[in-house]
C-alpha cells in the first residue's frame, strides 16, 4: 500500500475520525492526541465536558470581556440618547425639574447596558464559533448523527501538521475507539 | 463543577432525597424519551386541545379587531377608573413570565441541579407570558396603530418620548425583557434542535430543525462557548428580571394616587411575579408530566421544591401586604388610611377577601409535606394563587382609583364582556404557543438532562479529582 499514491487520488480528505463509547476514553484519546502534537483536532460530544476542552487546549474565551464592552457602550448610548434628547434636542420642563434629572434615566441607562449586553454575548457566541455553519465535512460520516445521542467522536483533521494518513490512523486505532473512519471534503 | 453530582444520593451525611433523575438512565435512553415525545407523531388529544386554545385565540383577534374599530369605550373604563383589565393583565402575565427567568437563571447560578429538567419549559412559559403582556400595553393606549410613538426615534414632528416617564421606562424593560428572554431560550435550543436534526426521520423536519441548529456539531470547542454564554446569559437575566417588575411596580409607585405611592412595590412586586410564575409552572407540568409520561425527569423532588419556592414567595407576599397597611395607618395620612379601610369593609371587599384567602391563606399549607409532595394538592393550591394574584392586581389598581379625593368623583368599575373577552383571550394564545411549543421543540432540555446520567457525571468527578 504506497502512501504517496492514497494521498494523491483522496486530495479531498478531510480528517479521520476516531468513534468511542464513553466520554472517558475520548478524553483520554484526546489528551494523548495533544501530547503527541496534534493542534487540527476537534472532539465531539453529546454534553459538555469542560475536560475536553481542555484537552484540546481550547483557551480562556473572550467571550466574557466583549460582552463587558457590549454593557459599556448599552450603558453610554443609553445615557447619552437620554441626555441629548432631554437636555438638548427637546427639553421638556416637567414640574420644574432639572432637564438633566439623572436618576430618572437610570431605568432605561439599565435596560440598555442588560440589551446590548445580551446581544454581545449571542451574537458573540454564534461568531466565536463560526455559527452558521450550514455545512460541514463531519457530517459525512454516516454516524456522526450519534453524536448528539450517546457516541463521542475525535477528529484529526488532515490539514494538522502531524497528520499522516496511515500513522494517524494506527494512532487512532491505539486508543481503544469502536471504529476509526476516513472523513471526505 | 463538582457540587451536587450525584443529586443528592450516595452522599454519606447527607440525608437522602430523592434523585432529580430516575436510577438507570443513561446519555441514550435520555435522548431517546424526550424526542420521541416528538418524533411519534402527533398524539390523539393534541387535537381537541389545541383546537379549544386556537379557538379562544380566534377570540381574542376578534376582540382586539372590535376594539381597534370601535375604540376602548367598549371597555368598563370611565372617570375615575381609567386603568382597568388591561393593566391587571398585563402585570399579571408579566409575573408569571418570571419564574421562567428564575428558575433558567438564578437556579442556574446558584448551581440548582434540579431546575435542569423544568428550564426549558419554564422558559417558554416566560416567553409566551410576555407576547401576551406586551397586547395590553399596546391596545391601551387607546390608538394602537399610533404606539410606536413611544418609541425615540427622529421624526417629522420633531417630538422624543419623555424620559422621566414610567411608561416609557416600560417600553425598554419589556422589550428588552422579551428579547433576552428570546435569546437565552434560542441559545439553550441549539444542542437539541441539532438532536432532532439527527433523529428527526421526516425531511422537511430535518430541514427545519437543521436550518434553526445553525449547523451545530457538538464540538467541545463549542460546548465550551456555550457553557461561558449560558453563564453570562444567566448573569445578566438575573438583575433583569428584578429590574423588570421593579420598572412595573413603577408605574404605580411613582404616581401620587393613594394605595399606589409605596416604597414597598418593588420586592413586593418582584416576589408576587415569582409566586404567581411558580404556580404556574406548577399548573402545566403536573398534567404534562404524567400525560407524556416524563415523571423520570420531572420528579417527585422537583414539584416539592416549586412548592417551597411559593410558600418563600408567598410569605414575602403576604408581608406586603401587611406593610401596605402599616405604613398607611403609621404616616397619619388620611387618605392612605381610607385606601386600606375602604378595600377592606368597602364595596370590593370581597374581592380582597378572596385575594387574602388565595395568596395568604391558602399557600399555608404549604407547610404540611404531605400536600406539599403530592402533585394534586399541589395542582389546586397553585390555582388558587394565579386566581389570587390576579384579584392582587385587581384591587391595586381599581380600589385604589375609584374613590377619588373628591365624593363626587366616586365610582365603580366593572369588567365588560370586552374585557374579559381580550382577557380570557390571551389566555387562548398562551396556550396555543405553548401546545405548538410541546409538539415541535423539546420541553426537556436534553443535553442538560445528559450531564445528570452517571456516565456524565463521573467524567465529571474524575476530572474535579484530578485539580483538587
Amino acid at each position: 500500500m504506497s502512501h504517496g499514491h492514497e494521498l494523491e487520488t483522496s486530495g479531498r480528505l478531510y480528517g479521520l475520525m476516531a468513534e468511542f463509547d464513553s466520554p472517558s476514553t475520548l478524553v483520554d484519546a484526546t489528551h494523548q492526541a495533544y501530547e503527541r502534537g496534534h493542534r487540527k483536532m476537534d472532539a465531539y460530544a453529546p454534553f459538555p465536558i469542560e475536560e475536553l476542552a481542555e484537552a484540546l487546549g481550547a483557551h480562556h474565551s473572550r467571550l466574557p470581556l466583549l460582552v463587558l464592552i457590549g454593557g459599556f457602550v448599552g450603558c453610554f448610548a443609553g445615557f447619552g440618547l437620554q441626555y441629548w434628547v432631554n437636555v438638548i434636542e427637546y427639553p421638556l420642563n416637567i414640574a420644574g425639574r432639572p432637564f438633566n434629572s439623572w436618576p430618572m434615566f437610570i431605568p432605561v441607562t439599565f435596560e440598555m447596558t442588560i440589551l446590548f449586553a445580551a446581544l454581545t454575548a449571542v451574537f458573540g457566541m454564534f461568531a466565536l464559533c463560526g455559527l452558521p455553519t450550514p455545512y460541514h465535512p463531519v457530517f459525512n460520516n454516516p454516524r456522526f448523527s450519534a453524536a448528539s445521542k450517546d457516541r463521542y467522536f475525535l477528529c484529526i483533521e488532515a490539514e494538522d501538521g502531524e497528520f499522516d494518513r496511515s500513522e494517524t490512523r494506527d494512532f487512532l486505532a491505539s486508543l481503544g475507539p469502536t471504529e476509526v473512519t476516513e472523513v471526505d471534503h | 463543577m463538582s457540587v451536587i453530582q450525584d443529586g443528592g444520593y450516595n452522599r454519606p451525611g447527607i440525608i437522602e432525597k430523592p434523585p432529580v433523575l430516575a436510577p438507570g438512565h443513561t446519555s441514550g435512553s435520555v435522548t431517546e424519551r424526550i424526542s420521541e415525545v416528538i418524533t411519534r407523531g402527533t398524539p390523539k388529544w393534541f387535537y381537541p386541545a389545541f383546537g379549544f386554545s386556537f379557538l379562544l385565540l380566534m377570540v381574542l383577534i376578534f376582540s382586539i379587531a372590535k376594539l381597534v374599530f370601535e375604540g376602548t369605550g367598549i371597555w368598563g373604563l370611565n372617570v375615575p377608573v381609567g386603568w382597568g383589565f388591561a393593566i391587571i393583565n398585563f402585570v399579571w402575565w408579566i409575573g408569571i413570565g418570571h419564574a421562567g427567568t428564575l428558575i433558567s437563571a438564578i437556579l442556574l447560578l446558584l448551581r440548582q441541579e434540579w431546575r435542569t429538567s423544568i428550564n426549558r419549559f419554564a422558559e417558554a412559559m416566560t416567553l409566551f407570558a410576555v407576547a401576551c403582556a406586551g397586547i395590553f400595553p399596546l391596545i391601551h393606549v387607546g390608538r394602537p396603530w399610533l404606539a410606536y410613538w413611544l418609541l425615540p426615534y427622529p421624526n417629522t414632528m420633531g417630538m422624543w418620548p419623555q424620559f422621566r416617564s414610567p411608561l416609557v421606562w416600560d417600553v425598554f424593560a419589556v422589550s428588552t425583557y422579551a428579547t433576552v428572554s428570546l435569546l437565552f431560550w434560542y441559545v439553550g435550543l441549539i444542542p437539541d434542535l441539532a438532536t432532532l436534526r439527527d433523529r428527526s426521520e421526516n425531511k422537511l423536519a430535518k430541514i427545519i430543525y437543521g436550518m434553526t441548529a445553525l449547523g451545530w456539531r457538538n464540538s467541545a470547542r463549542h460546548w465550551h462557548e456555550h457553557e461561558v454564554v449560558s453563564l453570562l446569559l444567566a448573569g445578566i437575566a438575573t438583575p433583569l428580571v428584578l429590574s423588570v417588575h421593579s420598572v412595573v411596580s413603577f408605574d404605580f409607585a411613582v404616581g401620587l394616587i393613594p394605595g399606589w405611592h409605596a416604597t414597598i412595590f418593588p420586592p413586593y412586586f418582584v416576589a408576587g411575579a415569582i409566586f404567581a410564575g411558580f404556580a404556574m409552572v406548577l399548573i402545566l407540568t403536573i398534567p404534562l408530566r404524567s400525560v407524556f409520561g416524563l415523571e423520570d425527569f420531572i420528579t417527585q423532588r422537583h414539584l416539592e421544591n416549586m412548592g417551597k419556592v411559593m410558600l418563600a414567595t408567598g410569605l414575602i407576599v403576604a408581608y406586603g401586604y401587611g406593610v401596605e397597611i402599616f405604613m398607611a395607618w403609621y404616616s397619619g395620612n388620611p387618605f392612605e388610611w381610607f385606601v386600606v379601610t375602604n378595600r377592606i369593609t368597602g364595596p370590593y371587599r370581597w374581592h380582597w377577601a378572596t385575594l387574602i384567602l388565595c395568596n395568604v391563606v391558602v399557600p399555608q399549607s404549604l407547610w404540611i409535606k404531605p400536600l406539599r409532595t403530592s402533585a394534586l394538592a399541589l395542582w389546586i393550591i397553585s390555582m388558587f394563587v394565579t386566581v389570587g394574584m390576579w384579584m392582587e392586581r385587581f384591587i391595586i389598581v381599581i380600589t385604589s382609583l375609584h374613590r377619588d379625593f373628591l365624593p363626587s368623583s366616586w365610582g365603580m368599575y366593572h369588567g365588560t364582556i370586552w374585557d374579559w373577552a381580550i382577557y380570557v383571550g390571551t389566555i387562548g394564545l398562551f396556550l396555543s404557543l405553548l401546545f405548538l411549543f410541546i409538539r415541535f421543540v423539546p420541553m426537556i432540555s436534553i443535553f442538560e438532562m445528559r450531564t445528570l446520567t452517571p456516565e456524565a457525571r463521573k467524567v465529571a468527578e474524575g476530572h474535579s479529582k484530578e485539580h483538587h
